[in-house]
C-alpha cells in the first residue's frame, strides 16, 4: 500500500512538472470541446426535403406546409410516387424523404394511430440524421396540435398520435449541439484515458527508467495501479470541467437525469479505457508504436461509436463493432442522461458491459505485463 | 572475501531466435567479492546480468543469485540486489531528493530511513547542496555516482553495475571506482561489466567474454602469468582476436 503511495507521488509530480503534457490534457480537450460542436453543426436550415404524399389530405397538406414554414428545411421535391422520391435521393437531391401513407388522415382519425416512413440519405448522413430529429419534432408539435384542436371541439375521441419510424433520436430542442457536445465529452475522456495512459507507460520503456522498476521488489499491480490511478483522477477533472463549466456555460446544457448516475458510469468507463491503454502499452516499447496502435483504436472507437453517424443506420456488420466498442456505451449514457433523463433501471444493462469491459481489458494487460522478458 | 557463493551460473545460455547471445556460460561469484565482466561491445555481458537481475529469462542452463533461483525465485531475487543498468535510469525530470525517495520508498525503506540514508547519501556525494536539482541537469559523472548510489540505498547483498563508467572522465571513473570499494568494504558483493581495461586491474576477478562465451575466468594476477602478458588489456586482445562480434 506504502509502494502505491510513493508511485502515485512520483507520477504526480511527473505529470504537473511536464510543460508539454498539461495543455495537451487539460487544455486542448477542452478547445476541442468549444470548437468541435461549433465545427461539426451544419447548415440546419438548408436541410433538402422531399415529401411523398399518397394521401393528398387537409392532413397531409398541413403537415407539409408546417414543415416548410419552420424554416429549417427546403420542400425540394414533391410528389406521390415512392420510386420518384428513391431517385432525388440517389440524385443526392433529398437528404430526406417523408413518405406520408394513403389514408393518413383517415386512420389517423379512426384510429388514434397512424405511421409516417421516413428514408434517410446516407450520403450526408449526418446532416439528414440531424434532419430526422428535427423532423420528428415537428411531426410531434403537429400531432399535439392535432389533439388541441379535438379538444376544443369538446370530441371525446382518443388523443391521436404519430409514429414516425426510423427516427428513435431525442433532441428536444431541435439544437444540434446538445446533442454534439455531451459525445464529443466521452470522447475526449476516452483520449485521456486510451492514449494519454499507454504513452505515459510506454515513455517509462523507450527511457530505460521501466528496467529500474522491473529489477525492484514492486508488485506488478502496485505499478499497475499507481500508473493508471493519476489518469483516472485527471479523467475526472477533465470530464468535470467539461460539463460543469464548458457545457454548462457556454452551451447551457444542464443534464436532465442524475449527475451522481452521470459519474458512477464515467468512474466505472475510466477504469476499462485506462485498461485498454494499459493493453497497448504492454505489446507495444516506443511511444511511437504505442501512438500509432492507440490512434488505429481510437480512430475506430471513434467512427464507429454513434458520435457522428447513427448507429440505427449502420449496416449489420458495423452495428457489430459499435456494440463492441466500450465508447458507444459510454456516449449513449451520456446523452441518455444529460437529454432524456435516463435513470438507473435504463442504464443498468450499459453498467453491466462497461464492468465487463473493465474486466477484459485490465486482465488482459495485467495478463500481458512482464516484469521479465 | 568468504567462500559463501553469492552468484551461482552453470551453462547458462540465451538464445534471440537462433542467435546465441549468452553462451553456456558457468561461473561462481563469493561473497564480498568484485567480480568485473569484461567483453567487447556484443558480446553478451549485458544479456548474462538481465538473465542474473531477474530481467530476462535464460533459454537453458541454471542460476541462482543470493541463493534464489532465477526462472523461480526472480522476485526474491529483487528484493536482495540492487541494479544499475546501462542506460541512464534515474528520472531525470525528478529532482535528486525525489529520486532517493522513490527508489528508498518502492524497496520497503521507511520514511524515516529513507530520510536518514539520503542525507548519508548526499553527504557522501558532496551534493547537498545539489538536493533540489532536477536529475537531467546533473553532469553525467553525477549522475552514475548518484545511480550507483541509488542502487545500493536499501543495503541489498549484490549490486549489478553494467558499464557504470561508460563515456565519463578518468577523475570521475577513479571517484566511481571508489564508491564501489566502499560498498565491498561494507560486504555488498559487486558484479560489474566494463570494457575498461584498465578498470579490470581493480577487481578481485576477472572473466572475459567472448562472442557470448566466458573464455577465462581468474585474478588479474593469474591471468596475466597465465597468458605470459603484462597487463589485461594484452589478455583481452589474445583472447578477442578470434572474435566474430564487431560492434
Ligand atoms: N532482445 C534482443 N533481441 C535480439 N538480439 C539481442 C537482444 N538483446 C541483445 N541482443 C544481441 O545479443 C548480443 C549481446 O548483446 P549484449 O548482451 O547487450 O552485449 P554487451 O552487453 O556485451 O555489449 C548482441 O549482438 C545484441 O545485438
Ligand atoms: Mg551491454
Amino acid at each position: 500500500m506504502k509502494t502505491i503511495l510513493f508511485l502515485l507521488e512520483k507520477e504526480f509530480k511527473q505529470i504537473f512538472r511536464n510543460k508539454a503534457l498539461l495543455p495537451m490534457l487539460f487544455g486542448m480537450p477542452l478547445i476541442q470541446l468549444i470548437v468541435l460542436p461549433l465545427a461539426a453543426d451544419y447548415e440546419i436550415k438548408n436541410i433538402n426535403i422531399a415529401v411523398v404524399d399518397h394521401d393528398r389530405s387537409a392532413f397531409s397538406s398541413r403537415l407539409t406546409h408546417k414543415i416548410d414554414a419552420t424554416g429549417y428545411f427546403r420542400l425540394t421535391g414533391f410528389m406521390d410516387s415512392y420510386r420518384e422520391g428513391d431517385r432525388m435521393i440517389a440524385l443526392d437531391e433529398a437528404d430526406l424523404v417523408l413518405e406520408i401513407p394513403a389514408k393518413f388522415e383517415n386512420t389517423l382519425q379512426r384510429e388514434g394511430v397512424e405511421r409516417l416512413f421516413l428514408a434517410v440519405n446516407a450520403i450526408n448522413g449526418t446532416k439528414a440524421n440531424v434532419g430526422a430529429s428535427y423532423l420528428s419534432r415537428i411531426i410531434g408539435d403537429f400531432s399535439e396540435e392535432l389533439n388541441q384542436e379535438k379538444r376544443n371541439k369538446g370530441a371525446s375521441a382518443p388523443s391521436s398520435q404519430i409514429i414516425v419510424t426510423s427516427s428513435n433520436w431525442f433532441n428536444p430542442h431541435m439544437n444540434y449541439k446538445f446533442f454534439m457536445v455531451p459525445g464529443i465529452l466521452a470522447f475526449l475522456v476516452t483520449m485521456i484515458g486510451g492514449y494519454m495512459s499507454a504513452l505515459n507507460i510506454v515513455k517509462e520503456k523507450e527511457i530505460g527508467t521501466i528496467e529500474q522498476i522491473n529489477v525492484s521488489p514492486i508488485r506488478k499491480h502496485h505499478f499497475i495501479i499507481g500508473k493508471l490511478v493519476p489518469f483516472w483522477v485527471i479523467g475526472m477533472v477533465v470530464f468535470s470541467i467539461g460539463q460543469l463549466v464548458v457545457s454548462r456555460y457556454i452551451y447551457h446544457i444542464i443534464p436532465v437525469g442524475s449527475l451522481l448516475l452521470l459519474y458512477a458510469y464515467l468512474a466505472l468507463y475510466l477504469v476499462a479505457i485506462l485498461g485498454f491503454g494499459l493493453l497497448v502499452s504492454t505489446y507495444t516499447d516506443t511511444q511511437q508504436q504505442a501512438m500509432s496502435v492507440a490512434f488505429f483504436f481510437v480512430m475506430i472507437f471513434l467512427l464507429m461509436s454513434g458520435l457522428f453517424t447513427s448507429i440505427d443506420s449502420m449496416p449489420e456488420w458495423a452495428k457489430v463493432i459499435a456494440y463492441l466498442n466500450p465508447v458507444t456505451y459510454f456516449i449513449e449514457v451520456m446523452r441518455g442522461v444529460v437529454l432524456k433523463g435516463s435513470n438507473w433501471v435504463d442504464l443498468q444493462n450499459h453498467f453491466l458491459i462497461m464492468a465487463l469491459f473493465a474486466v477484459f481489458f485490465n486482465s488482459w494487460a495485467l495478463f500481458n505485463y512482464r516484469k521479465s522478458s | 572475501m568468504t567462500n559463501t557463493i553469492s552468484i551461482r551460473a552453470n551453462g547458462l545460455t540465451k538464445k534471440f531466435g537462433t542467435f546465441v547471445a549468452t553462451d553456456h556460460i558457468t561461473f561462481e561469484v563469493y561473497a564480498g567479492e568484485i567480480f568485473g565482466f569484461l567483453g567487447a561491445n556484443g558480446a553478451g555481458k549485458t544479456t548474462a546480468m538481465r538473465m542474473l537481475c531477474g530481467l530476462l529469462e535464460p533459454t537453458s542452463g541454471e542460476a541462482s543469485v543470493a541463493g534464489y533461483d532465477v526462472y523461480r525465485e526472480a522476485e526474491s531475487i529483487k528484493k536482495n540486489i540492487g541494479y544499475m543498468s546501462q542506460k541512464f535510469s534515474l528520472y531525470e525530470d525528478l529532482t535528486i531528493q525525489e529520486n532517493i525517495r522513490f527508489f528508498g520508498g518502492i524497496y520497503g525503506l521507511s520514511y524515516e530511513g529513507i530520510r536518514q540514508k539520503g542525507n548519508q547519501l548526499l553527504a557522501d556525494l558532496g551534493l547537498q547542496s545539489k538536493a533540489k536539482a532536477l536529475v537531467g541537469d546533473l553532469p553525467l559523472g553525477w549522475k552514475q555516482k548518484l545511480a550507483f548510489s541509488v542502487a545500493v540505498l536499501h543495503d541489498p547483498k549484490i549490486v549489478f553495475l553494467d558499464e557504470p563508467t561508460g563515456g565519463v572522465d578518468p577523475v570521475t571513473r577513479r571517484q566511481f571506482w571508489d564508491l564501489i570499494y566502499q560498498a565491498a568494504a561494507r560486504g555488498v558483493t559487486i558484479f560489474v561489466t566494463t570494457h575498461y581495461m584498465d578498470e579490470a586491474e581493480y577487481c578481485d576477478r576477472v572473466s572475459v567474454m567472448v562472442d557470448g562465451r566466458m573464455d577465462a575466468l581468474d585474478s588479474p594476477q593469474n591471468l596475466k602469468e597465465q597468458f605470459g602478458v603484462n597487463s589485461i588489456e594484452e589478455v583481452f586482445y589474445r583472447l578477442a582476436r578470434g572474435a566474430q562480434r564487431a560492434d
